[in-house]
């Protein structure tokens, strides 16, 4: 008689049965479910065993039961700690909100020497000063980026063209600093810009105040020209030129690169990544056209449906991960920002993807004019005439009055994603977001009719695809995990 | 491996009881300080007032009067100066309690437990011990201050509760600059009391081990053969990190844990991300691990694949990662940069494939109890 117990002593008896914790799933493929739990892990699993499995007719001796119980779907007799992880990776995931706003646009001009049929801010040819953020509205706007109790303050130039008014750059980033030897916060600036107009003396200005540099690269000299017009139709090489100079003068790390998909872009996903290796940067952002500005007016947006857009980042993602299994290591911006919430218990909090929604908690915009918006995008949809997401104007509303106003409050409220309906019910729930003023502008709607919704097919598809791939394939799946906890 | 007890012939006795004394190589001490000192002779001189002589001669002394004088062999050849040592006058026995020239000091604090693991290396015994926590309390001042760690482990040193953290003071204002190293089942944490004293040791260097065998409570609870095990050593672990403690989680890779070693990593980086170090750790064939050597042992170079998967994941969640107690031909290349040599060096030995290979000196080697009883059939020598 051997003195230790075999493993059935420490089964849970037989006829006992086991208590189902908050749980979604919805179908992956014709023979798998996604079942998801409150935090956000995922398990695959096949219909007949989820059935089973609802029905409270799972046998423990099933392998899937044991999968349950170990990522929290399940609490037997066994053991009852799976709520206090749940809640300590809940707690984990929402807790950026306290943090409330990080990311502070400021508009210095809605002037720009480009011209790109696409714009999604509703630029202005260059000779209108009108269209230029004055001293007083950038220091007014500063007072209340300080009042944020953000430890993390970002400040984003953004235009228009913001070397524009590199003057005003200069005033806001030297009074910022002086502002924050009494309050310690972790300070950073970025400027959005096309490059075209950077200078010795520019690049000098951001080397003394560790600046980082955000350009446009729509993809190799022949489409970024198409796509980004400019007088002497040389964006592109402008744009190279510029990251050069930025690199050397700043340090490598101290550009990054956005593209914009337009219909011209849909047939060479793999040249546009391919640009960007040339270039030296190891990651890239796959990003539709948002539906602002001229980017609505001229039809660029409705130049090619969501489905069109899945092929094209579809195929540019399995090329990312084919150039990963040879070596190189390059990662895809949305992909990774999704896998973190997939893999992870950490919200990166971006904007467009995060519920409660990104509006004046990540993010808030004060406008050239000085009206505040509570991103963006709401900027973007100003312009076009649609003024919802206006919270106030700088110099003449209290910090008070623009992060509780309504205008801020309801659209947040009514888009939480966790109460809306069919996202309640919905088990990519946690790795989706509230895009209130997309939904808004395409809709007429804070919550949007989601059948109907290009944000929710899009990323529906995208949620499934990564899934889909990370399960049949284990380089996938480690690449990913990777990804998912990249600083990026 | 080295004998660090046993019992050696007593030539003559002045002290009725057993007691720790520090190993020195100098007859030319001052007087005051001999009584605190074991003379382990090497040549004649002036050998009076010293509490013990360990002397590899039989030969009676006359200015040995004053100690108790013991016989050693070969077998002892490892003590250096500063070595403490147990002598007991009465039984002959020995036992070597600190090497100051080693890395891996270990203090047995107790052979109670209240787990009963599979593969145990030190089988727990019910019969009351707590001359060891007395022991150790000596033993902690006499250890040099310029000691770089010391390992605490069991049984199960929670056991003792207060007097145990007592120790734990009693460690942080002896040893002030020497790193901790705890083992513990983590059971006692789950009492936030008792995790708060501990943490009140405010050790800026003291990290605890506690085992996870599996992402199963049930596969958990049979290794351990204990009920309830699961949730206490969750429990405890998170208790510890509120506390802002240093924990390691330790898994033991064996037949009954290999199947589920991914997900357990895998539950290990999404629940305790916040741990210090997870160590993945091969068996050691002593203690229970030999009559249940059937039920665990799996060849090291059979899961080799999983092992590597297992790394790659804890790598990728960002954690510190080691495997420990394998030997470098087992293991996969991708997994060489989270491989240690760990095992300690009283321990440690080779086989005859051994000798010819060129990672000889990054390999940690067997347990002299694996090269004995069972080890892995695809130890190969590098070229």
């Amino acid at each position: 008689m051997s003195k230790f117990n075999g493993i059935k002593f420490y089964k849970a008896p037989q006829s006992s049965s086991y208590t189902l914790l908050p749980l979604r799933f919805i179908p992956l493929d014709k023979d798998h479910y996604v079942l998801t739990n409150l935090a956000g892990e995922y398990l695959r699993i096949k219909r007949g065993v989820l059935v089973d499995f609802l029905r409270h007719k799972l046998s423990a001796e099933d392998p899937s039961y044991i999968e349950l119980r170990a990522r929290h779907f399940l609490i037997d007799e066994t053991s009852s700690i799976a709520p206090d992880l749940l809640a300590l990776k809940l707690r984990t995931k929402y807790s950026r909100l306290c943090e409330f706003t990080g990311l502070h646009l400021f508009v210095v001009t809605l002037r720009c020497e480009h011209s790109c049929p696409y714009c999604q801010v509703s630029r202005q040819s260059e000779d209108k000063p009108r269209y230029d953020m004055s001293p007083e509205i950038a220091l007014g706007a500063l007072d209340l980026t300080f009042r944020s109790p953000s430890s993390n303050i970002k400040i984003e130039f953004q235009g228009g063209e913001p070397l524009l008014n590199f003057d005003l750059i200069k005033l806001i980033v030297e009074e910022a600093k002086r502002r924050n030897q009494r309050v310690g916060k972790n300070l950073a600036f970025v400027i959005a810009t096309n490059l075209a107009l950077i200078n010795d003396g520019i690049l000098c200005f951001c080397r003394e105040h560790s600046i980082h540099i955000s350009t446009s690269l729509d993809g190799p000299r022949v489409l970024h020209n198409a796509n980004r017009p400019r007088p002497g139709n040389n964006s592109y090489e402008k744009t190279i030129e510029g990251i050069k100079l930025v690199r050397e003068a700043l340090g490598r790390d101290q550009v990054s690169a956005l593209m914009t998909t337009t219909e011209a872009s849909l047939n060479c996903v793999e040249e546009i990544v391919d640009e960007y290796l040339a270039q030296g940067f190891n990651e890239i952002f796959l990003r539709p056209i948002s539906p602002y500005g001229f980017a609505v007016k001229t039809n660029s947006y409705r130049a090619y449906n969501t489905e069109r857009w899945l092929k094209f980042y579809k195929q540019g993602l399995n090329y990312i991960i084919d150039l990963n299994h040879h070596g190189i290591e390059f990662i895809e911006y949305y992909t990774s920002t999704i896998l973190k919430k997939l893999l992870t218990s950490e919200d990166p909090g971006y904007v467009d993807l995060t519920s409660p929604a990104g509006i004046g908690i990540g993010a808030v915009a004060y406008n050239y004019d000085g009206y505040i918006y509570a991103s963006d995008e709401s900027r973007m949809l100003a312009e076009m005439g649609d003024t919802t997401f206006r919270l106030g104007k700088v110099l003449e509303n209290s910090y008070e009055e623009i992060f509780s106003s309504p205008k801020l409050l309801e659209p947040l409220e009514a888009s939480f994603a966790y109460s809306v309906p069919m996202c309640n019910d919905c088990a990519f729930e946690p790795y989706c977001g509230a895009d209130p003023v997309y939904h808004h502008g395409i809709q007429g709607d804070f919550v949007g009719r989601k059948p109907t919704s290009e944000f929710c097919s899009r990323n529906m598809e995208i949620f499934r695809f990564l899934i889909h791939k990370m399960e049949s394939d284990s380089f996938v799946r480690q690449l990913f995990t990777r990804w998912a906890n990249s600083k990026c | 491996m080295l004998k660090l007890h046993g019992t050696l012939p007593v030539l003559s006795s002045v002290t009725k009881e057993s007691y720790l004394v520090t190993v020195t190589k100098s007859d030319k001490l001052p007087k005051v300080i001999r009584k605190q000192r074991a003379l382990l002779r090497t040549s004649a001189g002036d050998e009076s007032g010293y509490k013990a002589i360990l002397t590899k001669e039989q030969r009676n002394n006359e200015s040995w009067r004053e100690s108790d004088i013991f016989k050693i062999s070969e077998d002892q050849d490892y003590l250096d100066e500063g070595d403490i040592i147990r002598l007991d006058p009465n039984s002959g026995s020995f036992q070597c309690l600190y090497r100051k020239k080693s890395p891996h000091n270990t203090i047995l604090l107790t052979e109670q437990c209240d787990h009963y693991c599979l593969m145990c290396s030190q089988p727990p015994k019910a019969t009351d011990d707590s001359w060891l926590l007395k022991e150790a309390f000596e033993l902690i001042s006499l250890i040099p201050q310029d000691t770089e760690r010391i390992g605490l482990s069991g049984g199960e040193p929670t056991l003792y509760r207060d007097k145990f953290i007592g120790l734990l003071h009693h460690i942080r204002r002896s040893l002030p600059n020497t790193g901790v190293d705890i083992l513990s089942n983590g059971r006692a944490f789950k009492d936030k009391e008792f995790a708060k004293k501990y943490s009140s040791v405010n050790h800026p260097n003291m990290i605890i081990g506690i085992p996870i065998f599996s992402d199963d409570p049930v596969r958990h609870e049979y290794v351990v053969q204990s009920k309830g095990a699961f949730d206490d050593t969750i429990r405890g672990i998170l208790n510890l990190k509120e506390f802002e403690q240093n924990v390691e989680i330790r898994v033991v890779i064996h037949k009954q844990t290999i199947n589920r070693l991914v997900q357990t990593c895998e539950f290990i980086a999404r629940n305790l991300l916040f741990a210090d170090h997870v160590a993945l750790m091969g068996l050691e064939i002593t203690g229970f691990t030999r009559p249940n050597l059937e039920t665990l042992w799996i060849d090291p170079f059979e899961y080799k694949d999983v092992l590597s998967e297992a790394v790659a994941l804890l790598n990728g969640y960002g954690m510190t990662a080691s495997i420990y107690n394998h030997q470098l031909c087992t293991i996969n290349p991708d997994a060489r940069g989270n491989y240690k040599k760990s095992i300690s060096d009283w321990k440690t030995e080779y086989l005859e494939e051994c000798v010819s290979c060129t990672k000889r000196s990054e390999c940690g080697g067997f347990f002299s109890s694996s090269k004995k009883y069972q080890h892995s059939n695809h130890i190969k020598a590098f070229a």
